[in-house]
């Protein structure tokens, strides 16, 4: 057994996270970019990744590496017991009942669109109804799209109020519009920071015969997540998000429906037996995991699961509140910003907002003289945009590492910004 | 010179501020619009040609980044009184060389998606091939 998979949790219960001392564990901030330090407030897009989780990914190629589950030889039952270990670490991420219910998937985007094929495909037809939200970024949305446009399902939005918030209150008039089979939506808006509540909408899905598909990419990363008290059926995240590697994420979902599942991709590995005319399936979650996996995205993905308990999702959570209504605060007094959705105690730590009469393309591109790193787009919502009536936004997103410091550069930068081009 | 001075140069500025050129055309030979999915910006380009295909008028609207815009703006003084023939057949250098400033890949999209939608109006108004810059995806935009 390698020294990089003991269950070992470093559990803290400081209740306030020191971002300068975290900040030290990710070796990106020792750069500068145009001669500045970073100020890295894309996290939404993608984390930056610890020491601690790369050093596991490398110790797991440099000593317990070879293909899971078929090698009887003591390095293969090493890897194996690796991928495995961290399954258990995401099972637990999620308070799930079963580790058998976690399959291993490139990202959130491939885990939704396992359930839109392997449960989709199969289950809808004329007559029901798939119900997104227009909050929803693309991977939630156009899966679900697609698959009821194959279906003949009709596809429809729940709507938001002026707050970026789900209006919970159209639910009932999308209900007569045929059988609801399918509720899909995100657990923390990855545009405007909106937490929503999937409880409620599970509730109801399930009132209505349907499935509830939760996306929780914007979630998992900032806080304690459980899918039991959430009362969804499917629920999926990606590591790259969470301080983890890319390439790796899971898809959880309820063990009597992934077991009446088709499989999604088919291959090595994923089955039982292989004959000249019929194939059959492996157990779960082999079902779904055709190909070699993703081992050492796994034991990183299971590392940075392990780095962020270490914080604790409470302090994360705390942090991000922080800085969240600190940028909103200092915004406010920009009275040539726009920013976008709910106050700062019901979001997540992302704040979406525009500069009157700068493209965010041109904003952005100021920015990154200044050291400064946002995201300037559609942020994959393009019905959620066309919503805002605006063609794209900048969104500034925060995390563990995220210093007050940062905040305070975006807004010099925004300060040149409008000087030079508002 | 800092970078930020270079790409913001005071002639981009200024097209951005003041665009030459604006405003669709009433009638026009032919007008097309263009996106760049990636960041938002949008084109639309009219264009009315004179005798022997040549370019009398030319007009856009759009909104977008300064350096869409501007990079817009500057081609259209560059192309009237050229045929379109010759405009279609323009290499996107030639554009890149009058805006004269540093472009990432991603920016790169932003100061030609003017020339391309300028290239599928005159395709539209006189025939001449569509833009290479937009591969087959200017095909769809033909059609609808």
């Amino acid at each position: 057994m390698g020294q990089g998979y003991d269950l070992h949790v470093a559990v803290t219960t400081t209740p306030k996270l020191d971002a300068h001392r975290v900040r030290a564990d990710f070796p990106i901030f020792e750069q500068t970019f145009h001669g500045k330090p970073l100020s890295f407030l894309d996290s939404a897009a993608s984390s930056q990744k610890p020491r601690q989780m790369l050093d596991a990914m490398v110790r797991f190629y440099e000593t317990s590496y070879a293909n899971v589950h078929r090698g009887v030889y003591e390095l293969a039952e090493r890897a194996t017991e690796g991928l495995e270990l961290a399954r258990e670490k995401v099972r637990a991420l999620l308070n799930a009942p079963s580790a058998r219910e976690v399959i291993f998937v490139r990202n959130a985007t491939e885990g939704l669109n396992l359930v839109a094929y392997a449960w989709g495909l199969v289950n809808l037809r004329p007559g029901d109804v798939v119900l997104v939200t227009e909050l929803e970024h693309h991977s939630n949305f156009v899966p679900w799209q697609y698959i009821a446009a194959r279906t003949g399902a009709s596809f429809r939005m729940l709507p938001l109020d002026e707050n970026g918030e789900l209006r919970l209150d159209e639910l009932d008039a999308v209900a007569r519009d045929g059988e609801v089979k399918v509720v899909a939506s995100g657990v923390v808006s990855n545009a405007l920071g909106t937490v929503n509540p999937v409880d409620r909408l599970s509730e109801w899905a399930h009132e209505h015969g349907a499935i509830m598909v939760a996306d929780a990419a914007q979630a998992a990363p900032h806080r304690a997540l459980d899918v039991q008290a959430l009362g969804c059926d499917f629920l999926a995240v990606s590591g790259h998000k969470m301080c983890g590697p890319s390439g790796i994420g899971a898809l959880w979902g309820h063990a009597e429906l992934l077991e009446a599942m088709e499989p999604f991709l088919t291959g090595g590995h994923m089955i039982r037996a292989v004959g000249a005319e019929q194939t059959t399936w492996g157990d779960l979650p082999h079902k779904f995991e055709a190909g070699t996996a993703p081992m050492a995205e796994a034991v990183g993905f299971g590392a940075a699961i392990d780095y962020l308990q270490g914080i604790g999702f409470d302090a994360i959570e705390r942090h991000e509140h922080e800085l969240a209504a600190y940028a909103l605060e200092l915004l406010a007094e920009l009275p040539w910003v726009t920013s976008y959705g709910p106050p700062a105690e019901r979001r997540a730590g992302i704040v979406s907002f525009n500069v009157d009469g700068v493209h965010p393309h041109d904003v952005a591109q100021i920015l990154d003289y200044e050291g400064v790193a946002i995201r300037a787009g559609h942020h994959c919502c393009q019905p959620l945009m066309r919503k805002l009536g605006v063609a794209a936004t900048n969104r500034a997103s925060f995390y563990v590492y995220t210093i007050p410091e940062e905040i305070d550069r975006l807004v010099a930068g925004l300060h040149r910004v409008r000087k030079a081009l508002g | 010179m800092g970078e930020f001075e270079q790409l913001y140069r005071e002639l981009i500025l200024d097209h951005y501020k003041n665009p030459r050129n604006h405003g669709l055309l009433d009638p026009a030979d032919a007008r097309a619009e263009g996106q760049n999915p990636l960041c938002g910006d949008e084109v639309s380009v009219s264009v009315r040609l004179g005798e022997g295909g040549v370019i009398d008028e030319v007009g856009f609207e759009g909104r977008g980044c300064a350096i869409s815009q501007a990079a817009t703006s500057m081609l259209t003084d560059l192309v009237k009184g050229r045929t379109a023939e010759d405009v279609a057949a323009m290499p996107k250098e030639e554009l890149l060389d009058e805006l004269g400033i540093p472009l990432t890949p991603v920016r790169l999209k932003c100061a030609i998606l003017g020339l391309g939608v300028l290239k599928l109006a005159l395709h539209k108004a006189a025939g001449t091939p569509l833009p290479e810059e937009w591969g087959t995806s200017a095909r769809d935009l033909v059609l609808d």
